[in-house]
């Protein structure tokens, strides 16, 4: 645990570890190190352990606890010790998600499914196919998954394609869109209302509650796209188990 | 057998305690946001914690019940009657096979609970009957009730009875629900929480019309956080309170997003939730700083209210 971190109260049943204020990818692979460590050995009466960029958070299920009169009080310093514990092995793993393969996402660049693409390309001072290929070659890292059900905020985009969000936000977004926002990339998986620039569709599901687990990424998970034509995009999109 | 919506009311959704445990995938808890009120309908039903219900805002359903059925309305004080009969609220009530309830507006509160004996029967999903409304899963397939839903009930009541029955007793709910007393919601001042923001205890706040089950927006004097800017999105949890660029605080619930970026300068008690849960656009809210400590033995107290509220049931249901 370095000088640095930090563990503050998130509520009157939630811890908050912070390693950092900045997006980096370092700091991002500590986090999700810390959270495999803390899912391998939670005690039962804790609810949920959530990753983000530079930080984790922990909930404690006060129903989940076997209450006598002081026990929940216990049960905040005794987290608080577990996570530190955790946090002192900080060095030492590799997280889970960053051990599995990179997950492939297919997408298909521009055209209907990219309306922003061109734009994107201009402002750059990049070609539409420069911004295909910077967009594609890159290996990227679930930096984490929020604002929506399996919504991904990927880290390590080439930085000349960042372009701040639009200045109107659209009011629907299909599905499946890939889009850039500020220095990320992501995927929006429902449709919904959204901001970000939209280079291109994935006809893979991201999200389904229905599925184990429901989210196609993890937090921590590499991930690369894959350009693929319409044609296969179709092929795809149709494929049982695409979820699509 | 279920029940039919012959008209769905403002928003009603399907809602049991919520989900756990999913949050690293973006999917909030969901579930009745005035989980106390939510708790004490199982209880005059006979139902187990964690039965589905239906949870309505502002302005309620009007339900058709196919078999005789014990239901039980809790939460806001919401006009209810079957036939020209008033239903009263916050006590066990059997109605015989064929009644159709009305509810209409909440007269004070905003959100009014439906519990049935035997619970709704609806999909679990991610181990949850609650309505997941970002995410469009859960409840009644993810949305708000819409005019020919049915919902199926599970086994409970069964007796045969040729007219309502209303008992002359009731779950008296204070001082968790009390909407005869002004509404105090004890805050655990938030890291970001600084010198100049003491106005966040000195004053009264309003409860802002675009408040709903993500947040409650607060209309008072701009408070400035030390750091105005933006930080990276970090975990926020129900009760968090933020602080966006136009300084006008906002308390997440629920259906809130599961992380965030503006400022947070607070965060609301859990025991408190309920009571903030209730507060109508419109109406004032004062908030006082409270200590952890202080915080984890108010939500203890609660939880022992709860429990005498079923004992107390069970004794009278006998």
């Amino acid at each position: 645990m370095t000088a640095s971190t930090v563990i503050e109260a998130l509520g009157d049943f939630g811890l908050l570890v912070r390693l950092g204020d900045t997006i980096d990818l370092d700091i991002n692979r500590r986090v999700h190190g810390l959270a495999t460590r803390l899912e391998a050995t939670a005690p039962e009466w804790i609810a949920d352990i959530v990753p983000a960029y530079a930080s984790v958070a922990v909930l404690i299920d006060p129903d989940a606890l076997d209450s006598p009169v002081s026990q929940d009080s216990a049960a905040l310093e005794q987290a608080e010790r577990w996570l530190r514990e955790a946090l002192s092995a900080d060095a030492l793993t590799e997280d889970d998600a960053a051990s599995l393969s990179a997950c492939e996402i297919p997408v298909c660049y521009g055209g209907e499914f990219g309306p922003d693409l061109q734009s994107l390309a201009e402002q750059t001072g990049l070609s539409i196919d420069q911004v295909i290929a910077k967009h594609s070659a890159a290996e990227y890292r679930v930096g984490l998954i929020g604002f929506a059900p399996g919504f991904p905020y990927l880290l390590g985009m080439d930085p000349a394609l960042a372009l701040p969000r639009l200045a109107t936000p659209r009011t629907r977004v299909p599905a499946g869109s890939v889009a850039i926002g500020g220095a990320q990339t992501g995927i929006y998986p429902r449709e919904s209302p959204g901001g970000w620039r939209l280079i291109g569709r994935t006809p893979v599901s991201l999200f389904d509650a229905n599925r184990q687990p429901p989210a196609r990424l993890r937090p921590g998970q590499r991930v690369r796209f894959v350009p693929v034509g319409e044609e296969a995009f179709e092929q795809l999109r149709r494929r049982p188990g695409s979820g699509a | 057998m279920g029940i039919k919506v012959q008209q769905p009311g403002m928003l009603t959704t399907v809602q049991d305690a919520g989900r756990q445990g999913w949050r690293r995938y973006g999917v909030g808890q969901a579930g009745a946001l005035d989980a106390f009120s939510y708790a004490v309908g199982n209880l005059l039903v006979g139902n187990p914690a964690g039965a589905a219900g239906l949870e309505m805002t502002l302005s309620g359903a009007t339900l058709a019940f196919e078999a005789a059925a014990r239901i039980a309305i809790t939460g806001a004080e919401i006009d209810a009657a079957t036939g020209d009969m008033q239903l009263p609220g916050w006590r066990p009530i059997d109605l015989p096979a064929g009644s159709v309830v009305k509810f209409g507006p909440c007269r004070r509160g905003v959100r009014a609970y439906l519990c049935v004996s035997g619970g709704l029967i609806v999909p679990r999903v991610l181990g949850s009957a609650s309505t997941d409304l970002r995410g469009g899963f859960g409840g009644m397939r993810g949305r708000m009730l819409a005019a020919g839903d049915v919902l199926p009930i599970g086994e409970g009541f069964a007796a045969q009875i040729a007219e309502p029955q209303v008992p002359g007793w009731w779950i008296d709910a204070a001082p968790d629900i009390d909407f005869h007393r002004s509404t105090v919601i004890r805050v655990l001042p938030g890291a970001d929480l600084c010198a100049g923001q003491s106005a966040l205890f000195d004053s009264s706040w309003r409860i802002a019309p675009a408040s709903n089950r993500q947040a409650v927006r607060l209309e008072g004097p701009a408070l400035s956080a030390a750091d105005q800017g933006e930080r990276i999105s970090e975990p926020v949890a129900p009760g968090t309170i933020q602080l966006p660029p136009d300084g006008q605080p906002i308390v997440l619930l629920a259906d809130a997003q599961t992380v965030g970026g503006y400022p947070r300068i607070g965060h609301a008690i859990s025991a408190d939730l309920p009571r903030l849960a209730q507060l109508r656009p419109g109406e004032s809210v004062h908030f006082v700083a409270c200590d952890p400590e202080q915080a984890r033995t108010l939500q203890r107290e609660q939880r022992a209210r709860l429990a005498r509220i079923g004992y107390a049931i069970a004794q009278r249901m006998r």
